[in-house]
């Protein structure tokens, strides 16, 4: 083998990563596709709980109820839209064709919307505080759960993307699978939530193990992503 | 301007691409129930042409997506530049250059960032900024590389999608009617990055017999329905007999 030879510039997976999710931050940027629209629904669906409760503030598992469905169902937009580019403008192809490793695109899509949900709740998380909250002291301790959250969203949401994508019914498909999958998460992450959202300030009694579940799930997913993603890749 | 050849830049002398480039044997690729090639047999030496005919629907593209390690085939045997397919697909892959029918390029990126993505995921050094701008002058469109691919003409999309598919100077070239979308001066300015070079074996579908004959040492002639209706050197085929191909004649 030459030193200029194909396989001998094989890029890194991390390399081929980082451009496929400069790529999609680019598009994003461009396009303003996914982002605008998720912290837009975010909004309007804690206007309609706020009018549809008919409550000033919520608290415990209510509140944690209200803000993580809100997320969860927001993080679908980009889900479906994940791939949509690879899909209709050939990256499938584009991409399978250079010398790289599915995970790199796996581990780019969930980067990219781990990215998309942490700036949704930067926008959301404050407009749910405005919304119902008498006191904001839950909300520092708050933010780490979400994180927790975004990466079992993102770990189990890219896997049903890119199994829907070529599928007619993907619009379809993602919620109808999605949404059984991310049980557990939002089981676990309603548990911490409701401890750090209590009346009365955060209390810490139980986090840790919802914390656990969590991460448990969040690790777990990403191992079957990348046990199974080349093989996904594959026709 | 540069020269378009002047971005040839492989080097004979180091040069090497396994003898054949090339090899199937035996096969059959199925949708369903339905086959689209139904046992192919055919070898392209290095440095050789093949060109495949066929009316629409012989399985041309379906050939070509094979060869390019995106489809896998249903039963056969089937090796590209040495790596059998499609269990050692990552060994050809990065080592060829696939002109669809799709430009394989968003849209929403400019035609010389689609370029710089891709010539990261070949990790070209310096992201290919070089050898992307020898292609960008070669194809005249250096000018209008900075925009949206979404406001450029089929033809100029076309230019783009040539050079990314020989940017990374692949050993073997899969072209699908290449010259579509092109009127004649285009497909005359993209030809020399698409045409015979040392090192590099090509695979081209065309439906221009004359051209298809002309342009390559082997050629492959697919009825509808993907049955092998002659493949072999380009002198056993003569143009009357491949557009009788095309007619349905047994």
């Amino acid at each position: 083998m030459t030193p200029e030879s194909p396989q001998s510039r094989r890029p890194s997976s991390l390399g081929a990563l980082r451009a496929i999710l400069a790529k999609d931050l680019r598009v994003e940027l461009r396009t303003l596709q996914s982002v605008p629209a998720m912290a837009l629904f975010a909004v309007t669906t804690f206007v309609l709980f706020r009018y549809g409760l008919d409550r000033e503030s919520l608290s415990g598992g209510l509140a944690a109820g209200v803000l993580l469905a809100t997320v969860l169902f927001a993080a679908i937009l980009a889900v479906n839209r994940l791939f949509v580019a690879e899909r209709d403008e050939g990256g499938f192809d584009a991409i399978r064709l250079a010398p790289v490793d599915g995970t790199a695109l796996l581990g780019a899509k969930a980067a990219a919307l781990v990215i998309y949900l942490l700036l949704l709740e930067a926008i959301a998380v404050p407009a749910f505080g405005l919304f119902f909250l008498d006191t904001w002291s839950g909300i520092p301790p708050l933010l780490g759960v979400l994180l927790l959250t975004d990466l079992g969203l993102a770990a189990t949401g890219v896997l049903i993307s890119s199994i829907a994508a070529n599928s007619r019914a993907r619009d379809l498909l993602v919620p109808l699978v999605l949404l059984p999958l991310l049980v557990p998460v939002m089981i676990a992450a309603a548990g911490a939530s409701q401890e750090l959202l209590a009346a009365g300030g955060p209390s810490y009694d139980g986090v840790a193990k919802w914390l656990a579940v969590l991460t448990f799930y969040d690790l777990t997913f990403a191992a079957v992503g990348f046990a199974v993603y080349d093989y996904l890749l594959e026709d | 301007m540069a020269d378009a050849t002047s971005v040839q830049q492989r080097d004979p002398a180091t040069a090497s691409v396994p003898n054949p480039a090339v090899e199937l044997s035996g096969l059959w690729r199925e949708f369903g129930e339905r086959a689209v090639l139904r046992d192919v047999t055919v070898e392209v030496p290095s440095e050789s042409t093949l060109s495949v005919i066929g009316p629409n629907g012989a399985g041309k593209t379906t050939l070509l997506r094979i060869l390019a390690t995106l489809l896998r085939p249903t039963a056969g045997e089937v090796s590209v530049l040495g790596a059998e397919l499609p269990r050692n697909a990552w060994l050809a892959r990065g080592r060829i250059g696939y002109l669809a029918h799709e430009p394989l390029l968003y849209r929403d990126l400019t035609g010389a960032e689609n370029l710089r993505f891709q010539a990261r995921l070949h990790g070209l050094p310096g992201d290919g900024a070089e050898r992307i701008g020898l292609l960008l002058d070669a194809v005249r469109m250096s000018r209008r590389a900075g925009e949206q691919v979404r406001n450029l003409s089929a033809g100029m999309v076309q230019r783009l999608a040539v050079c990314r598919a020989v940017l990374h100077e692949p050993e073997l070239l899969l072209l699908d009617e290449p010259t579509s979308h092109l009127d004649p001066e285009a497909a005359g300015i993209v030809e020399p990055l698409l045409g015979p070079e040392p090192g590099r074996a090509r695979v081209i579908v065309s439906h221009d017999v004359d051209a298809a004959l002309a342009d390559a040492d082997l050629v492959l002639a697919l009825k509808a329905g993907g049955t092998v209706a002659y493949a072999g050197p380009t002198s056993g085929l003569s143009a009357g007999d491949a557009r009788a191909i095309y007619r349905g004649a047994p």
